[in-house]
């Protein structure tokens, strides 16, 4: 299931003889799908949104054949917290939506978080703000999926580039949510949600458990911050206490202790800071000699890599750096990055968010340009991001 | 402390932290009674969801049982989710009006609408009490509070009608100067299946009371004096007088029932 077998942007085509695996043609959205399927998703309850829309349908067909559960709901609101709700009550859970109906759902992420309840939410990225343009794709959605909910916090974001990321993303996602006790984040895209690609399917895919209690430790508390505290389930006689308010280690509400809110508000974000490097995935191609490096994620990473192979030919080494988890970012690759090209560009379908961290990484070590393009779902093409590569090596 | 009912409590919290004189310890007795009533001698078959606001602090963290607290409004999705994974299980939310009728309306009339099977017992103090006594959806037409200071230019929302109006199985009023008929409306409740609503009306003697200069046992008798039984009220819901009694009680097969029966051929249920 390791993220690099992707036959997405790397240009390297998958063996069946070492996969073993089915192989299938899905869109993006079916393959992230059928990868809640494999993940062992029992619980689905969401509201129409273009372009995620597919991905429901094929669950509402599916789940119940599998003794899961599904229901359209009134919003998207009421989505995320029968979320919160079904997982608590032991469910795997997951939900697919866009752009209006993630900024509906950040409230119940924000209880997701400080109640650490596993669930999946997948974003299908479309033009906004506002409904903008609805079947059309973006990437304006990365610094919402980090930040969208008030107060301090973190959860995890994974970006697919491809239906073969769809779907081992959709497993990874499910599992680090059930491991980790967080809500987590799979950012899709339009370009990548509507294309029908090959993937290959593995015969088993291994399903983490959520640490459950059995009386022993505290559920709201954990010593090492990087390890989720076990969660009781319903139903079981632990006299489960679970509020969104600040609470203690039992899970008492404490509306007014300076300390009892430091003490989880910090372990909360810790849980993701610190486990940074355990959740990053991603791609790299051909940094070894750069000298002039792309960074791009989702549908980019397409584009990146195949203008890596437009500029060889001219003799323009281009290093593409692809992280596929956008949260906590994966710094390390990008450092490397920047220590040995002359420049990087940030190629994305918004207008500057992507490269705000990269020029954080960065950090001076070599200037970075954005390249941003907005409306109609027009992708950057691998000739628009050779030409601006082009301009900066020179 | 050896009263029978404290079975049902986590006495290590009490007491509570409501205002002398409010209604929510009257709700929460009427409660614990027509559980205890039912037959449970604990609520370990019980998962209680609350949102935001006073009544929402009636089960968690004081009944001895699961509770989930969750955002403002949020309590019925949250509670279908936990009674579609575990159908066993009896899911009560409890809330106030500006909880369960305001912000979470959209949510109550299709869960009703629904007849997802969970009782929502909704405690209408006429105001948004924890912030401070702000006009709600239940208000009177006309009372003074602390964002209509010269009176509630709306009129009140009818919720157990609007509830029973949606496709309910079960929708009741009562005040909690009524605590046998409320205890009784909360057990007729838990023996259905369906969606179940009880509101209570009840007295908030700090954001209603303070404002008008009225005692909470004054308070009491105002709600039980403006109270008409359904039928002889007209109009009139919960503006100048309080209509109870039953708005709907009937057997229309629950959310479960026919999510269960709707399931493919070949499925793993067949």
């Amino acid at each position: 299931m390791s993220a690099h077998r992707s036959v997405a942007g790397g240009g390297e085509r998958l063996s069946l003889a070492v996969v073993g695996a089915t192989r299938k043609l899905w869109s993006g959205n079916v393959a992230v799908a059928e990868g809640a399927l494999a993940a062992g998703v029992d619980f689905y309850a969401g509201y129409p949104i273009t372009p995620s829309s597919a991905i429901m349908e094929h669950l509402a067909r599916e789940l119940p054949k599998r003794g899961g559960t599904f229901l359209q709901a009134e919003d998207e609101i009421a989505s995320v917290f029968m979320l919160i709700g079904a997982s608590w009550a032991g469910g795997r859970a997951l939900t697919a939506t866009s752009g209006p109906g993630f900024s509906l759902m950040q409230e119940g992420l924000g209880i997701a978080i400080m109640t650490e309840t596993p669930l999946v939410v997948v974003d299908v990225m479309r033009l906004g703000p506002g409904t903008g343009q609805a079947s059309k794709a973006g990437q304006g959605d990365l610094m919402q999926a980090r930040w969208g909910r008030h107060g301090d916090q973190h959860l995890v974001v994974y970006a697919p580039t491809s239906a073969q990321d769809c779907f081992d993303l959709a497993v990874r996602a499910v599992n680090t949510a059930e491991r980790l006790r967080v809500p987590v984040v799979l950012l899709s895209d339009e370009l990548v949600a509507h294309t029908w690609e090959d993937v290959a399917v593995p015969e088993e895919v291994h399903r983490a458990e959520r640490p459950r209690f059995a009386g022993e430790g505290l559920p709201f508390h954990s010593d090492d911050p990087r390890i989720a505290p076990p969660m009781p389930g319903l139903g079981e006689g632990h006299g489960v206490l679970m509020t969104g308010s600040t609470h203690d280690g039992r899970g008492v509400r404490f509306t007014a202790d300076p300390f009892v809110h430091r003490t989880l508000a910090t372990r909360l974000v810790d849980k993701v800071r610190l486990n940074a490097d355990a959740l990053a995935v991603g791609e790299e191609h051909g940094l070894a000699d750069a000298e002039v490096g792309v960074v791009a994620y989702g549908s980019m990473a397409r584009s990146a890599v195949a203008a890596r192979e437009l500029l060889r030919p001219q003799g323009v080494r281009l290093g593409v750096v692809v992280p596929k988890t956008l949260w906590p970012l994966p710094e390390e690759p990008i450092r490397r990055l920047a220590e040995r090209a002359r420049a990087i560009v940030v190629p994305e379908l918004a207008l500057g968010q992507l490269v705000l961290d990269v020029e954080r990484i960065a950090a001076g070590r070599c200037p970075v340009y954005g390249v941003g393009k907005i409306g109609g779902g027009l992708p950057l093409f691998p000739s628009e991001i050779a030409a601006r590569v082009r301009e900066v090596v020179r | 402390m050896n009263h029978p009912l404290h079975r049902y409590l986590r006495e290590e919290v009490l007491p509570g932290p409501f205002c002398p004189g409010c209604g929510n310890g009257l709700v929460l007795g009427a409660l614990v009674r027509a559980i205890a009533r039912a037959g449970h001698a604990d609520l370990r078959e019980f998962v209680f969801v609350s949102g935001i606001g006073c009544a929402a602090w009636i089960p968690s963290p004081h009944l001895k049982a699961d509770s989930l607290h969750v955002a403002h409004g949020r309590a019925v999705p949250t509670a279908i989710g936990v009674k579609l994974r575990r159908p066993d299980l009896n899911v009560i939310v409890v809330g106030g009006d500006g909880d369960i009728a305001g912000i979470g309306g959209n949510h109550l009339v299709h869960a009703a609408r629904r007849n997802a099977d969970i009782v929502v017992l909704m405690v209408n103090n006429l105001v948004y009490g924890m912030t401070g006594g702000q006009v709600g959806p239940a208000t009177p037409h006309g009372l003074p509070t602390s964002t209509t200071p010269y009176g509630n230019p709306e009129q009140p929302m009818d919720t157990a009608a609007v509830v029973a109006a949606a496709g309910a199985n079960y929708a009741a009023r009562w005040t909690v100067a009524h605590p046998r008929r409320l205890e009784e409306a909360i057990y007729t409740a838990l023996g259905r299946t369906g969606f179940r609503f009880v509101e209570a009306l009840s007295q908030c003697p700090a954001r209603v009371g303070g404002r008008l200069k009225v005692e909470p046992a004054a308070f009491l008798n105002w709600l039980k004096l403006r109270s008409v039984p359904l039928g002889e009220a007209g109009e009139d819901a919960v503006g100048e007088r309080f209509t109870v009694g039953e708005y709907t009680a009937r057997d229309r097969p629950g959310l479960g029932e026919t999510l269960a029966g709707l399931r493919p051929k070949g499925g793993r249920d067949e």
